[in-house]
């Protein structure tokens, strides 16, 4: 009895051991990776972990009452509301229209960003000409809080799609330009050196060195802009919306329905988190070669 | 070909309150159809710069360069540059980055093909056209390298330090396998090294350096390449006598050199 006690203690002793040593010892790397990159390796059960410690403390606070479900409802509560607004829909409007409309409103912001956002900041890396034009407004607008020039977008543009969309593509375009600005100066000088002496023109220098170089860049500069793009979203949906993500939040906010809010915080992350996998597996196929040279 | 390198003097200005550094003093230099020059020197005498202003990428403060009888006015393909490192481009595949030249200046998917499919053979990178170039050993990449150079059929082949980064035996491989080229496509090189060894081997002529500011303060005509390609191997030139004085010699001015800096 003792005996087996004994070797259960020491078999949880050195799984643990090996967890441990696991997270903390240095070992070669298997063929294909590189040895001593900075923070390398597996994250995903750690992180199952802590999503998991995270629930059960929130479970534990409201199954215990500590706190009024008012302040914060149970985990199981929101799972409930959730499935209660995708069956009966909130506000008149199918929870799925909701996220349709926003997702709608950040892509549509995001891909208009894109499109502006990275020639500009290409360019700005390019030619002295164009930074010196288009610093200085991008500097100054980008500290500034999107709700504080959301009422200027409102007189500008009304209450329509045109303002709400707006304030999400100014708080996507600033991030994505100044990667792809930044991005410009990735290529190493051997490489533009070596694609002038082949005689290239500037412009393929652009399109064959200093694009593909700063790829990296530009789509980590799209990562963090979508990021900007859903912090944004709630703001935009603040003022004469019927529908939307944000608006549910929002509109349950004042009637001091919690779990709806919560429900709705958790759907924006779920989209953006999504989205995010989606960016990285991107990033996977376009440049593998990352970091690499 | 022929090209002259006529009182060149380049003076990088001093930032940041630092004076400014005369990286190049009065240089005078040629270089005839199938010449093989090599520089050498202590580090930061200029060795770099004078490959830049050879390139076009750099412009001499006085002087000028004078390439077939015009002045150099920027980089051309006219003269390939292989470079220490970092030179490759590691979102394509070895084949591509070998016809990376002919693709600029806008030759078709055939003829690329058939220039890169002879330098692949002739640099024995046959079998990796599709490898991605980070996948290499450093050896291989500095092969992809000069088989890129090649492709544009240059005038002249500038050499920074290429095999600088190499082990002794690749490095040994290597040189081989550049003197071979040289003999068979009769390009003319310019070729930096810091081995004094490499610089004996490989050269038909050899210009010695010195730092502060960038001079030339010798020169030597080398016979022991043309040796090698007359069939002696490489090992016995290397330890002929007249090699071992020649190098002795060499390596007591650059030593010198290093001391008086
Ligand atoms: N861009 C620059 N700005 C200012 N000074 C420079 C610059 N490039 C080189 N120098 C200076 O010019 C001198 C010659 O540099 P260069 O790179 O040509 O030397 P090198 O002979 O190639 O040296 P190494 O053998 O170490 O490569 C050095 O003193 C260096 O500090
Ligand atoms: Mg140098």
């Amino acid at each position: 009895m003792s005996n087996t006690s004994n070797e259960n203690e020491q078999k949880i002793q050195s799984a643990s051991n090996s967890l441990l040593s696991k997270l903390t010892r240095e070992r070669p790397t298997l063929p294909g990776e590189t040895y001593g990159v900075p923070g390398s390796g597996n994250t995903v059960l750690l992180s199952l972990t802590t999503i998991a410690i995270l629930l059960f403390f929130w479970w534990l606070i409201t199954a215990m009452g500590w706190v009024k479900p008012l302040f914060v409802p149970s985990p199981q509560s929101i799972v409930v509301k959730f499935l209660n607004i995708w069956r009966d829909g909130f506000t008149g409007s199918a929870l799925w229209v909701h996220i349709l409309i926003s997702a709608g409103r950040v892509f549509s912001a995001f891909l208009l960003a894109c499109a502006i956002g990275i020639p500009l900041g290409l360019a700005m890396g390019m030619s002295p000409l164009i930074r010196g034009i288009f610093d200085p407004p991008i500097e100054f607008y980008r500290p500034i809080p999107p709700l504080a020039y959301l009422p200027l977008m409102i007189i500008w543009f009304g209450i329509g799609e045109t303002s709400k969309v707006l304030l999400i593509f100014l708080s996507v375009f600033a991030p994505v330009a100044l990667g792809a600005r930044a991005g410009v100066r990735s290529a190493a000088i051997e490489q533009i050196h070596a694609a002038y002496s082949f005689g290239a023109t500037r412009w393929q220098v652009l399109r064959h060195v200093i694009l593909p170089s700063a790829m990296p860049e530009i789509l980590t500069a799209m990562r963090i802009g979508i990021g900007f793009g859903w912090t944004t979203l709630v703001a935009a949906e603040m003022v004469a919306a019927t529908k939307g993500i944000g608006y549910m939040v929002l509109t349950a906010s004042q009637f001091l329905q919690t779990s709806v809010v919560i429900m709705g915080i958790v759907v924006i992350a779920g989209i953006a988190y999504l989205f995010d996998l989606l960016m990285r597996m991107i990033e996977r196929k376009v440049v593998p070669w990352k970091g690499k040279m | 070909m022929s090209l002259n390198v006529e009182n060149a003097t380049v003076i990088y200005p001093g930032t940041d309150g630092r004076p400014p550094t005369e990286a190049l003093q009065q240089i005078n230099m040629t270089l005839d159809d199938g010449d093989f020059v090599v520089s050498i020197g202590a580090s930061g005498c200029g060795k770099s710069t004078l490959l830049n202003l050879i390139a076009g990428f750099l412009a001499p403060t006085e002087g000028q360069i004078i390439l077939d009888g015009s002045a150099v006015e920027g980089p051309g393909a006219d003269r390939s540059v292989v470079f220490q490192k970092h030179a490759l481009l590691p979102w394509l595949n070895v084949l591509e980055n070998i016809e990376f030249g002919l693709m600029l200046q806008g030759h078709t998917k055939e003829a690329r093909n058939t220039v890169a499919g002879r330098f692949i053979k002739l640099l024995g990178l046959s079998g990796f056209e599709n490898s991605p170039v980070y996948a290499l050993s450093g050896g291989m990449q500095q092969r992809v390298g000069i088989a890129r150079a090649l492709t544009c059929d240059p005038k002249l082949l500038l050499m920074d330090e290429p095999l600088g980064a190499l082990d002794a035996l690749t490095r040994e491989k290597a040189q081989e396998l550049i003197l071979q080229l040289w003999h068979d496509t009769g390009k003319s090189v310019f070729f930096i090294t810091h081995s004094v060894e490499e610089a004996l081997f490989m050269g038909t002529r050899l210009i010695v350096m010195s730092p502060r500011p960038g001079r030339i303060t010798h020169e030597f005509d080398l016979p022991f390449s043309r040796k090698f390609l007359d069939g002696t191997s490489a090992r016995s030139v290397k330890a002929s006598p007249e090699f071992i004085e020649i190098r002795e010699e060499v390596l007591a001015i650059i030593f010198a050199d290093e001391e008086a800096v």
